[in-house]
C-alpha cells in the first residue's frame, strides 16, 4: 500500500479540503475572541473581592480546565439539548446542530483557559497603576478598561498566542461530531478514496507548517515586546 | 481642607496607624517625615480612600470619605496626588496620560483637556516631551509629568507620596524646584518626604510619624529648632549629619 501512493488525490479534493480548513480557522478565530472576551470577564469575578463572584468564577474555570475537552464537546452536543429541553419543559429538545454546538462549545471551554492568562496579566500590573488610576477619579470600570486591560493584554499577547495555537490543534476534535472541519473533512476523503496515508500526511503537514510558523512569529513579537517594555 | 481624626488601622491584627489625628488648612504646606514603617505613606494614602482604615474619619473640604454616601471618585478627581513611582500610564503617550481623567471624570472635551493638560505640561517645563510616551522620559521628567497630569484636574489640594525618593540623586532638584513653586503659589499640600531642604523652605508645619503614631505636630520653626520627642530628635540628627 506504502508503494502505491497516489498524491494527486489532495489536488483532487482540494476545494473540498480548503472548505473545512475555513471552517477551522473560523472556529478558531471565533473561539480566541469570544474565550477572551469572557475569559477576561471571568478574571476579573476570580480576582473580586466579592466572594460569591470570586468563587463562582472560580467554581466554572476549574471545572472547565479538569474536564478533557472532549467530554466537554459530547456534552454540550448530545446532553445539553437534553438538558435544555427538560428545564424548559419542550417537547423535543432544540436542534442546535454540531456546527453551532462547537462553537459555544469551545468559546466556553477556551473561556476557562484565557481567564487563567488574563489574570496572571491582570496582576502583573503594579498596585501602583491601579492607585494612580482611582486617585484621578476612574471608577473601577474605567480603570480597568483604560489602564489595567491594556496593559495586561500587551504582556499577556505572546501566550494568549499561544494559546491559540493550541486551540487550532484542538478544534480538530469536532470531527469526531462529524463536522467538517479540515480533519473532517479530510477523514472523509481518505475513506471515501482508500487514501488514508496520503491524506493524514497531507493534514500533518500542513498542521505543522501553520502551527509552526505562528508559533516563530509569537516568539518574534515576544522579544519586541520585552524589549519596548 | 483636610481633618483626619483620631483614624486605626489594621493589616491583620498588625496596627499600622494608631489614633492619628491631624488637619491641614487651606493654603498650608504639610511636611510628614519619619523612619521607614512608621506608616507616613498609609497616612496619606488613607486621605483619599486609597487605602481603607477601619476607625476614625477623614474629611476633606467638608465631604467624609468614611461616608458610603460620598461619591469617592469625584472626591479623589478633587485631589491630586503623586507617587513614588510615578505611575504614569506607560502604554499611553503623555498628551494622552495628560487628557485621561480631565476627559473621562470631569468630561472636558478633548480640546479642552489637551489644551489645559499642555498648559501645565509647559508649567513643569516639558512641553516638547508631550508625544513620547513615560518610557522614554527620564525619572525625573517622568515624575514632572505625573505632578503636571495631577495639576490638570484643577485639585484643591495635593498630595505628594515620597516623590523623590525613587529618583537619582541629579533629579530631585528638578522635581523639588516645581513643588517649591506650588507651594509659594499657595497649593494646599501634604507632602510625606524626607527632603529636609524642602520642609525648610516651604512648610508651614512638620508631622513627625513614629510606629504608627503621629509623634510630632509643630510648626516648621518648633520641629527643626527643638523637637520635643526623642525619637525626633535622633531621627532629625540622623538625615541631616550626612
Amino acid at each position: 500500500m506504502i508503494g502505491d501512493l497516489d498524491f494527486e488525490v489532495i489536488g483532487r479534493s482540494l476545494p473540498y479540503l480548503l472548505r473545512g480548513l475555513q471552517y477551522t480557522v473560523q472556529l478558531t478565530v471565533v473561539a480566541a475572541l469570544g474565550g477572551t472576551f469572557f475569559g477576561t470577564l471571568l478574571a476579573m469575578a476570580r480576582l473580586s473581592s466579592f466572594r460569591p463572584v470570586s468563587l463562582t468564577a472560580a467554581g466554572y474555570v476549574n471545572l472547565m480546565r479538569s474536564v478533557p475537552l472532549l467530554l466537554v464537546i459530547f456534552w454540550f452536543y448530545f446532553l445539553a439539548p437534553v438538558i435544555v429541553q427538560s428545564v424548559m419543559g419542550w417537547e423535543r429538545p432544540p436542534q442546535i446542530g454540531a456546527e453551532r454546538s462547537a462553537y459555544i462549545t469551545f468559546i466556553m471551554f477556551e473561556a476557562a483557559y484565557f481567564c487563567e492568562i488574563m489574570r496572571a496579566g491582570i496582576q502583573s500590573i503594579s498596585k501602583g497603576q491601579v492607585g494612580a488610576a482611582f486617585a484621578l477619579g476612574l471608577n473601577y470600570w474605567q480603570a480597568m478598561k483604560l489602564v489595567i486591560l491594556p496593559q495586561a493584554f500587551r504582556n499577556m499577547l505572546p501566550v494568549l498566542l499561544t494559546q491559540t495555537i493550541v486551540l487550532f490543534q484542538d478544534v480538530s476534535l469536532v470531527s469526531l461530531l462529524n463536522v467538517t472541519d479540515f480533519v473532517g473533512a479530510s477523514v472523509k476523503i481518505a475513506q471515501r478514496d482508500s487514501r488514508v496515508v496520503e491524506m493524514y500526511a497531507f493534514v500533518a503537514v500542513v498542521y505543522f507548517i501553520l502551527c509552526y510558523s505562528l508559533s516563530t512569529l509569537v516568539k518574534q513579537l515576544q522579544r519586541r515586546i520585552a524589549i519596548i517594555h | 481642607m483636610i481633618e483626619i481624626n483620631n483614624i486605626s488601622k489594621w493589616y491583620g491584627s498588625f496596627q499600622v496607624l494608631s489614633d492619628c489625628t491631624t488637619s491641614v488648612k487651606k493654603g498650608e504646606v504639610v511636611v510628614v517625615c519619619g523612619p521607614s514603617g512608621s506608616g507616613k505613606s498609609t497616612l496619606i494614602k488613607c486621605v483619599n480612600a486609597l487605602e481603607p482604615f477601619q476607625k476614625g474619619d477623614i474629611i476633606v473640604d467638608g465631604i467624609s470619605v468614611t461616608d458610603p454616601k460620598t461619591n469617592l471618585s469625584k472626591l479623589r478627581a478633587r485631589i491630586g496626588m503623586v507617587f513614588q513611582n510615578f505611575e504614569l500610564f506607560p502604554h499611553m503617550r503623555i498628551t494622552d496620560n495628560l487628557t485621561l481623567a480631565q476627559i473621562k471624570v470631569l468630561g472636558r472635551s478633548r480640546e479642552e483637556a489637551a489644551a489645559r493638560g499642555l498648559k501645565m505640561l509647559e508649567r513643569v517645563g516639558l512641553k516638547e516631551q508631550a508625544h513620547k510616551f513615560p518610557g522614554q522620559l527620564s525619572g525625573g521628567q517622568q515624575q514632572r509629568v505625573a505632578i503636571a497630569r495631577a495639576l490638570a484636574m484643577d485639585p484643591i489640594a495635593m498630595l505628594f507620596d515620597e516623590p523623590t525618593s525613587a529618583l537619582d540623586p541629579e533629579m530631585i532638584n528638578e522635581v523639588l524646584d516645581v513643588m517649591v513653586e506650588l507651594a509659594k503659589e499657595g497649593m494646599t499640600m501634604m507632602c510625606v518626604t524626607h527632603e529636609m531642604g524642602f520642609a525648610r523652605k516651604v512648610a508651614h508645619r512638620v508631622i513627625f510619624m513614629d510606629q504608627g503614631r503621629i509623634v510630632e505636630d509643630d510648626t516648621k520653626d518648633e520641629f527643626f529648632g527643638k523637637p520635643r520627642s526623642e525619637r525626633a530628635q535622633q531621627f532629625l540628627s540622623k538625615i541631616l549629619h550626612h
